[in-house]
């Protein structure tokens, strides 16, 4: 563990995709530092190397070159296996679309990521509180079909940290809320890095939301333009 | 956990989950049936041999055991019954009409008197030129009362009487009749005996057979138990294709099914690899899915056999008889299985090496 350093870090981060016969240079060396507890809002236009950034700090894709290093680990030496085991204990995600199952309950969608994490044996109380922080207890056994927008990214929230990760990666998460809603989600997000001292990187296109954050970094072109 | 979401997973699509569950079914029941048609039909004839009451059977030289091919000549009845032992002795002709149907030639008193007696439901025994007797099967499946006519062998006979199943043959007509009818005149398929005491069968059985070298002679027993699948020809390879054919559609079925629900959820799989779901994981919730499915449509198979054979019961019990087979159901089951486990196989894989992010990105 690197307890007094960035939880995160990034240097010269590289990733490019090929598409057809096309490589498409979506980071062009990155380099960025987050602490511990941090919330950080990333901005940045269409095509900026947003989402890649967090695909590759997720561990859903490996860094083409760079090093990027979460809790003192190296990404680009883990092999897939270490990568979906990243995803269990150290990385969340909340997106855009939510992106609940819809076939389980609220309830069930946020217990999946504990079972997938090998912590359905631990004890209960992390789970309540999870729950009682967003709020949703009375709404859990409604499938997502029966709950609103606020409501079903809130639950993805639940999701998300139910295992306290170490980052929690938000890639537009008030994309497809009203301005209620958004608040309210933002407010939330607020609330859990204030409360529960959790870290969490954030995308948005709005600069409203962006100003939740303690920070607010531009990418351009696949590279941080600027850290505010 | 896991299994909660293979449940609702099911639960989610239960068009898709009937239609497939259906589709094994049926493979489970084509199967069930058709050995169950095999060993139902077997036992019927045995049980019908050994309702002829006798100890001996004789056939002629060269013919199959369990077959109807060949005949010899009816002299052999009287020398058969005045061999040491010999109590009774009856020969029948046995002419086929269909595939599964015969039509049985008896001397009437001599058979009565080996069989101890037909018992009649209705009607009676032979009176006339053109009488005929049938069983209650035979009846009840082409709707024949006493007095009725029916058609056999292209003529018309006055059924007489209707007797309690059980009696080696469906259709009984006298003997000479049915000899002159086919141009057997002076032939029978096989000679009954009927000893003074079965413990003397093998003796009898010794002593015949050096008397009556290449034919056929065996123990009612012996004869009896040579009603299997196995000895008749070709029946087992042909429940050998017809279990191949099963799997081959339990295969298709879930192919197809599991296929589509990858396809489907292909951003729900991309979901849980975000959270950190292995591609085991993955493609263990698919595994579990079809093995439900396949226990599913097993339970269905098992159940729709019980129907099938009420049909067969209900519209052809005299040509028909279909056995249930509890010790097949674990067989037809793990067949099921097996052809549906591979069927989900490449759809399985295909979930499991699927891309996260291009997952999430689906519409």
């Amino acid at each position: 563990m690197n307890n007094g350093g960035p939880i995160v870090s990034v240097r010269g981060l590289k990733k490019t995709y090929r598409v057809g016969e096309v490589d498409v240079n979506a980071l062009r060396g990155v380099d960025l530092d987050i602490a511990r507890g941090e919330f950080v809002s990333i901005i940045g236009p269409s095509g900026s190397g947003k989402s890649t950034l967090f695909n590759v700090l997720g561990g859903l894709t490996p860094p083409s070159a760079g090093q990027v290093f979460i809790e003192g680990r190296n990404l680009r030496d883990l092999t897939e296996g270490e990568r979906t085991q990243l995803r269990k204990t150290t990385v969340g995600f909340v997106f855009q679309k939510y992106n609940l199952l819809p076939t389980l309950t609220a309830r069930d969608n946020i217990e999946i990521a504990r079972y997938i994490a090998g912590r359905t044996g631990e004890d209960d109380t992390q789970f309540a509180e999870t729950l009682r922080l967003l709020g949703i207890e009375k709404r859990l056994h409604h499938k997502p079909r029966a709950l609103s927008g606020g409501e079903q990214q809130r639950v993805a929230i639940a999701r998300g940290i139910v295992n306290r990760p170490a980052i929690l990666l938000a890639d537009e998460p008030t994309g497809n809320l009203d301005t209620e809603n958004s608040n309210a989600v933002l407010a939330l997000l607020r609330d859990l890095n204030q409360r529960l001292n959790q870290t969490i990187l954030m995308i948005t296109h709005n600069p409203e939301a962006a100003a939740y954050g303690h920070r607010i970094i531009t990418m351009r072109d696949g590279r941080v333009e600027s850290s505010t | 956990m896991i299994n909660k979401l293979v449940v609702e997973n099911l639960k989610h699509r239960p068009v898709r989950t009937l239609l497939s569950t259906i589709a094994i079914g049926v493979q489970v029941t084509m199967v069930l049936t058709l050995v169950g048609l095999s060993r139902g039909m077997l036992e019927d004839q045995a049980r019908r041999s050994r309702g002829v009451g006798a100890d001996i059977l004789v056939r002629p030289p060269g013919s199959s055991i369990i077959g109807l091919s060949g005949n010899m000549t009816e002299k052999l009845v009287p020398f058969l019954r005045k061999q040491p032992h010999v109590a009774l002795a009856t020969g029948v002709l046995i002419e086929p009409t269909g595939m599964f149907s015969s039509v049985t030639g008896v001397d009437f008193q001599d058979f009565s008197k080996m069989t101890g007696g037909f018992r009649f439901i209705a009607g009676h025994g032979f009176e006339k030129p053109d009488d005929v007797i049938v069983d209650e099967y035979y009846a009840k499946q082409n709707k024949v009362h006493a007095g009725d006519y029916v058609t056999i062998k292209n003529k018309r006979w006055h059924v007489a009487g209707i007797f309690e199943q059980g009696k080696l043959a469906r259709i009984i007509l006298p003997i000479d009749v049915l000899q002159n009818l086919t141009g057997n005149t002076g032939k029978v398929t096989s000679v009954y005996l009927k000893l003074d005491n079965p413990a003397n069968t093998q003796s009898v059985i010794q002593e015949l057979r050096s008397r009556l070298q290449d034919y056929q002679i065996y123990s009612i027993d012996e004869f009896v138990s040579q009603f299997s699948v196995n000895n008749v020809p070709m029946l087992r390879e042909f429940i050998y294709v017809v279990i191949g054919l099963g799997i081959i559609v339990g295969f298709l079925v879930v192919f197809l099914s599991m296929y589509t629900a990858v396809l489907e959820r292909t951003r729900e799989i991309g979901v849980l690899k975000a959270i950190g779901a292995s591609s085991g994981f993955i493609l263990n919730v698919l595994l579990r899915e079809t093995a439900v499915l396949a226990v599913m449509g097993s339970v269905l198979g098992i159940i729709l056999t019980y129907g099938t054979r009420w049909m067969i019961m209900t519209f052809a019990p005299g040509t028909l008889i279909q056995a249930i087979v509890p010790d097949w159901w674990p067989i037809a089951a793990a067949i099921a299985i097996g052809g549906a486990l591979l069927g989900a196989a490449y759809p399985g894989m295909k979930a499991a090496r699927q891309d996260a992010i291009e997952a999430l990105a689906y519409e």
